[in-house]
């Protein structure tokens, strides 16, 4: 997405040659651009290198997937093993449990949380007091700049066993509940909490979107007769049209990250059966019973379907969004 | 309000406010009694059965024993200065970033930017970058918690798409007057640009500070443990922060706060920067800062 953006970005370095005004492309020698530009060069120097070191470099120890590896011995001198991880992966019934749970999760999250944005930005589009809207949005934004580590202890303070709702009803002679530990909502509960903490921040794209349709087309439509119902029908729904399509086919593509700390903080309350999911399962298999290679071998394998989906989804956008969020920007 | 437009029928207002009324309650609602419970006497806790939802006799007992030393005071010292070192860096290191790749056809241009964008793509994986960080030696050292993540590529773009918005004759002038990149970037384009630049700015700090397995991953030694980790540790996973006395109520003659009341005190401690820095970021954000640069 962000690379197509940048091919029909405002300075259109591909089409005209002259570019940015003050650079003018003549054919001009290495030497003559380089004598022009080595600020800028210097420039980059720092955040490329960073990069470099932290998102390149390690790319190179996933060898280790392919090895015995153990950190006393090192990369270089532990033996190699092939694809022998992965064929113990194909068998291993906690993989495939952690898989299915990363899927579970995804697509229970697209049923329960994806339109939750969208209503909220409908429903805060048709406020028609502008600081009521900005309060609103103020505050639904906030939550998303609370850690994970934050918003578990705050639904743990809610709905765990000496939780705000457990203490309710054990006050009013009920028995009390531990939304916190039971597997059989872990997924109701995840959904919720990513509800609390990112649909108010998610509706900002959607938020732009209302903001883009044609205000002429709603009185046109009331002119001729068209219900509010109507209106939010034919027309609200079909200008947010375009960037619906689009965000489903990125999340699409994003299925095996639902997020780490989430899971990470909670795995244990609630149990492997239910919360282990891709990332969780790679870093217990290596931090914590020390199968560096095989947990790597999981991650590769996670990292390298998960660099397929984006790639396909990306594909598939182009197709779908090229008259939709391209042609807006 | 146009005037082609219907008036709201009274009962869509009111379901209409019933629901905004209930959302911001949501969202307010869990952290008012946090700050309530972290105010209230051991009476009040234990008149309340647990989170004080009702204002009682308040006290300031639950901060005092958390700064009069320890481990939420050391842990708060080590965020804040995690979040400060880190942002500064940051803020920095991609506002340089930003400008030098901002001038399409200069040297090196797209090949440098094509590797920024394509850290998009992919990550490397907990576990190859987990050996990078411990084979160059920064196991239990701070700048884990800071260089890993101190470049976000998302960031970056974001600047860059700003800075290359800003018309290039106010630039050209100052280069004409033989004003070093370095000196247009400082003088020139970052006055120009505050907005976007608190957006990153606070982007990059709620990171570092929220940043939690990052310490899980690259910290062993507990005494370095950032606020996340105290938070976790203390009240999500419930671990009594005065092991060794026994459940006593007292430690050394003085009465403890209760302990719901330190807890919670921890909650609001972790999530008080946030909230005092968000009124001076957040109209930015209404302002499109960030909408626009990802639409491109």
């Amino acid at each position: 997405m962000l690379e197509q953006a940048e091919r029909s970005g405002p300075a259109g370095e591909l089409t005209s040659p002259a570019g940015a005004g003050s650079h003018p492309r003549k054919a001009s020698t290495l030497g003559v651009r380089l004598r022009r530009d080595w600020q800028l060069l210097l420039m980059v120097v720092p955040a490329i290198g960073l990069l470099l070191l932290f998102h390149y470099v390690p790319l190179l120890g996933n060898v280790i997937a392919f090895q015995d590896y153990s950190p006393y011995v090192g990369i270089k001198d532990s033996p190699w093993v092939g694809l022998a991880n992965f064929q113990w992966l194909l068998i291993d019934e906690s993989f495939w449990q952690a898989t299915l749970n990363t899927l579970l999760i995804t697509a229970f999250q697209l049923v329960f949380y994806f339109p939750v944005p969208i209503a909220l930005a409908i429903l805060l589009d048709s406020v028609v007091s502008r600081r009521l809207r900005m309060l609103i949005q103020n505050i639904v934004y906030l939550p998303h700049f609370f850690s994970w580590v934050l918003v578990v202890t705050l639904f743990q303070q809610m709905f765990g066993g000496a939780g705000l709702l457990a203490q309710t009803l054990r006050a009013n002679g009920y028995q009390g509940v531990d939304i916190m530990t039971n597997p059989d909502t872990f997924l109701i509960l995840v959904t919720a909490e990513t509800v609390w903490k990112d649909a108010g921040w998610g509706m900002i794209i959607f938020l732009a979107a209302l903001a883009a349709i044609d205000q002429n087309l709603y009185e046109a439509s009331a002119v001729d007769g068209a219900s509010r119902w109507r209106r939010l029908w034919h027309i609200t729904l079909p200008g947010l049209r375009p960037v619906v399509v689009l965000l489903l086919i990125l999340r699409l593509g994003d299925a095996l990250n639902v997020g780490f700390e989430q899971f990470f903080l909670q795995r244990d309350a609630v149990g492997r059966d239910a919360a282990e999911v891709l990332d969780t399962f790679v870093y217990w298999r290596t931090m914590l019973t020390g199968e560096w290679s095989y947990g790597a071998a999981a991650g590769l394998v996670k990292g390298l379907v998960g660099l397929i989906l984006i790639l396909v989804a990306n594909k598939v956008a182009h197709r779908f969004g090229e008259q939709g969020i391209y042609k807006r920007s | 309000m146009n005037a082609w437009e219907e008036k709201p029928s009274k009962l869509g207002r009111l379901a209409k406010g019933t629901i905004l009324t209930a959302i911001a309650a949501g969202v307010l609602f869990p952290l008012y009694m946090v700050v309530l419970t972290s105010l209230s006497t051991q009476e009040a806790v234990a008149r309340a059965g647990g989170l004080v939802t009702v204002p009682g006799e308040l006290s300031l007992g639950a901060y005092r024993e958390l700064f009069s030393g320890g481990v939420v005071s050391r842990a708060a010292m080590v965020s804040v200065g995690i979040t400060v070192v880190g942002t500064l860096l940051s803020v920095t290191v991609t506002a340089l970033a930003a400008y030098g790749l901002s001038r399409p056809g200069s040297v090196l241009h797209r090949p440098l930017l094509f590797l920024v964008l394509l850290t998009f793509l992919f990550s490397p994986g907990i576990i190859p970058k987990y050996l990078l960080v411990s084979s160059i030696g920064l196991i239990d050292s701070y700048w884990a918690l800071i260089l890993p993540g101190a470049v976000a590529a998302f960031n970056l773009v974001v600047m860059r798409a700003f800075f290359m918005s800003i018309p290039h004759e106010v630039m050209d002038s100052a280069r004409i007057d033989g004003a070093s990149e370095f000196t247009v970037l400082r003088r020139i384009v970052l006055p120009m640009s505050k907005g976007v630049t608190a957006v990153i700015a606070m982007l990059y700090a709620v990171g570092y500070w929220n940043n939690f397995f990052d310490a899980v991953l690259y910290l062993n030694d507990n005494a370095k443990w950032p606020l996340q980790m105290v938070l976790r540790q203390y009240v999500l996973q419930g671990q009594s922060m005065f092991v060794g006395q026994g459940g006593d109520t007292t430690i050394a003659g003085r009465a403890l706060p209760p302990d719901l009341a330190i807890k919670m005190s921890i909650v609001v401690v972790a999530l008080l920067p946030v909230l005092l820095v968000y009124p001076f970021v957040q109209k930015h954000f209404t302002k499109g800062v960030i909408i626009g640069a990802v639409k491109g």
